[in-house]
């Protein structure tokens, strides 16, 4: 589905990005935690996350998340928007609960990511 | 929507047989930040996280959520499980991701939407 | 994408970043800043991705458990990223469990900036093709590294 049709769904707003609201969204990860965010294999991923510090921007970039949807009307700075901006990644933020995000977003088909196995022996 | 048949039908493994998952299921919480939880998951509804801290055991307790759900086959340790029996808090576990849960859950608890 | 046959010699082919312990809004600076470098130099993506992981969980860390931070060295060779992450904080009591995915030490305010996954030391691992890791209590703790690059374009 398309990054404003999850917009309007999720009765959420753009950040910024709106430029890019026609991008598709195939696949989407929900976590709080950074480093549950760092273990994502998958690229393109839109990323659905309730914490607003500055590193979630700066994760997002080094795995190329192709836009973030802010949960449970918690609302980054400015200075967040404005480094994603810059990143040109989109942000939208909404009011509706993570559980309910996932759950429109998932009926509409979007997918979810593969899983890694949690331990991996090198 | 019961617990137990929710489990079932996820296939949920359940890591504290000594709880009853006789108990209903209003709707869900996902997230890892515990004091979001706190302040806003509800009773009844079922925890979906990734998180396998002891203090989760607590503020289920607090909250008064039917269940833990921990995602991604991460398995809490065993003092976590114990201390989830003692103060009959249920912990399950999932194999898929924290998003796929989720979906799948609200799936089955709002199928007309909601 | 095709390799260059050899950095240019003004281009270091080391990068080295203090990173400041508690120092918590400038996490993740060094790991873009490194993801970057190495994008400049014409390294693929896939590779800059993985260097950047490595260094962002590893930056993390020194700010949040090394009380005089520490140091991020990259090296940039032919056939591999070299990364050392060193500081001279307290150490790991354990590092078998410190490997263990889901085990956090993070302080009860950093739960709540969503660090605390107790993952970033798995993540690093994951993402190299050699780690190894070093550290006792009261001596400080030492990371290497090594991303290897492909010979071909499909890296």
């Amino acid at each position: 589905m398309r990054l404003e049709d999850a917009a309007k769904l999720l009765h959420g707003t753009f950040l910024c990005g709106e430029n890019q609201k026609e991008t598709e969204i195939d696949r989407a990860y929900a976590a709080d935690l950074l480093s549950d965010v760092l273990a994502l294999t998958e690229e393109r991923t839109t990323l659905i996350t309730g914490t607003i510090s500055p590193q979630v921007v700066k994760v997002a970039d080094i795995l190329n998340v192709i836009a973030i949807i802010f949960v449970r009307g918690k609302r980054p700075a400015p200075n967040l928007i404005e480094y994603a901006r810059c990143l040109g990644i989109p942000l939208v933020f909404t009011e509706k609960t993570m559980f309910e995000t996932c759950g429109l977003l998932y009926t509409q088909g979007v997918k979810p990511c593969k899983n890694r196995p949690v331990c991996r022996l090198k | 929507m019961r617990l137990n048949e929710l489990v079932d039908l996820l296939a949920l493994e359940h890591l504290t047989p000594a709880v009853s998952l006789d108990r209903p299921v209003t709707g869900g919480y996902c997230g890892d930040l515990l004091s979001d939880v706190l302040a806003s998951a509800r009773p009844d509804e079922v925890w979906i996280t990734i998180q396998r801290h002891i203090n989760t055991v607590a503020v289920a307790k607090v909250t008064g959520i039917a269940a833990i759900i921990v995602c991604k086959g991460i398995r809490p340790n065993d003092d976590v499980i114990h201390k989830a029996e003692e103060d009959g808090i249920a912990l399950l576990s999932a194999r898929e991701s924290a998003f796929e849960v989720a979906g799948r859950v609200h799936r089955l608890l709002f199928p007309e939407g909601r | 994408m095709q390799e260059q046959a050899g950095l240019p010699p003004e281009m270091s082919d080391r990068l080295v970043y203090r990173v400041t312990a508690g120092d918590v809004e400038s996490g993740g600076n060094v790991s873009a800043a490194v993801k970057s470098e190495l994008k400049i130099r014409g390294l693929p993506e896939k590779i800059a991705r993985r260097a950047g992981i490595v260094v962002f969980e590893g930056e993390m860390n020194l700010i949040l458990y090394a009380n005089e931070g520490g140091t991020v060295q990259v090296d940039v060779l032919p056939n591999a990223v070299d990364i050392r992450i060193e500081d001279n904080g307290p150490g790991i009591e354990d590092v078998e469990q410190a490997l263990t995915p889901g085990y956090s030490t993070a302080p009860e305010w950093a739960l709540e900036l969503g660090f605390g996954a107790g993952m970033g030391l798995v993540n690093m691992r994951n993402q190299c093709d050699r780690f190894e890791i070093q550290s006792r209590p009261g001596e400080g703790t030492w990371i290497h590294c090594v991303i290897e690059r492909g010979r071909d374009a499909a890296e």
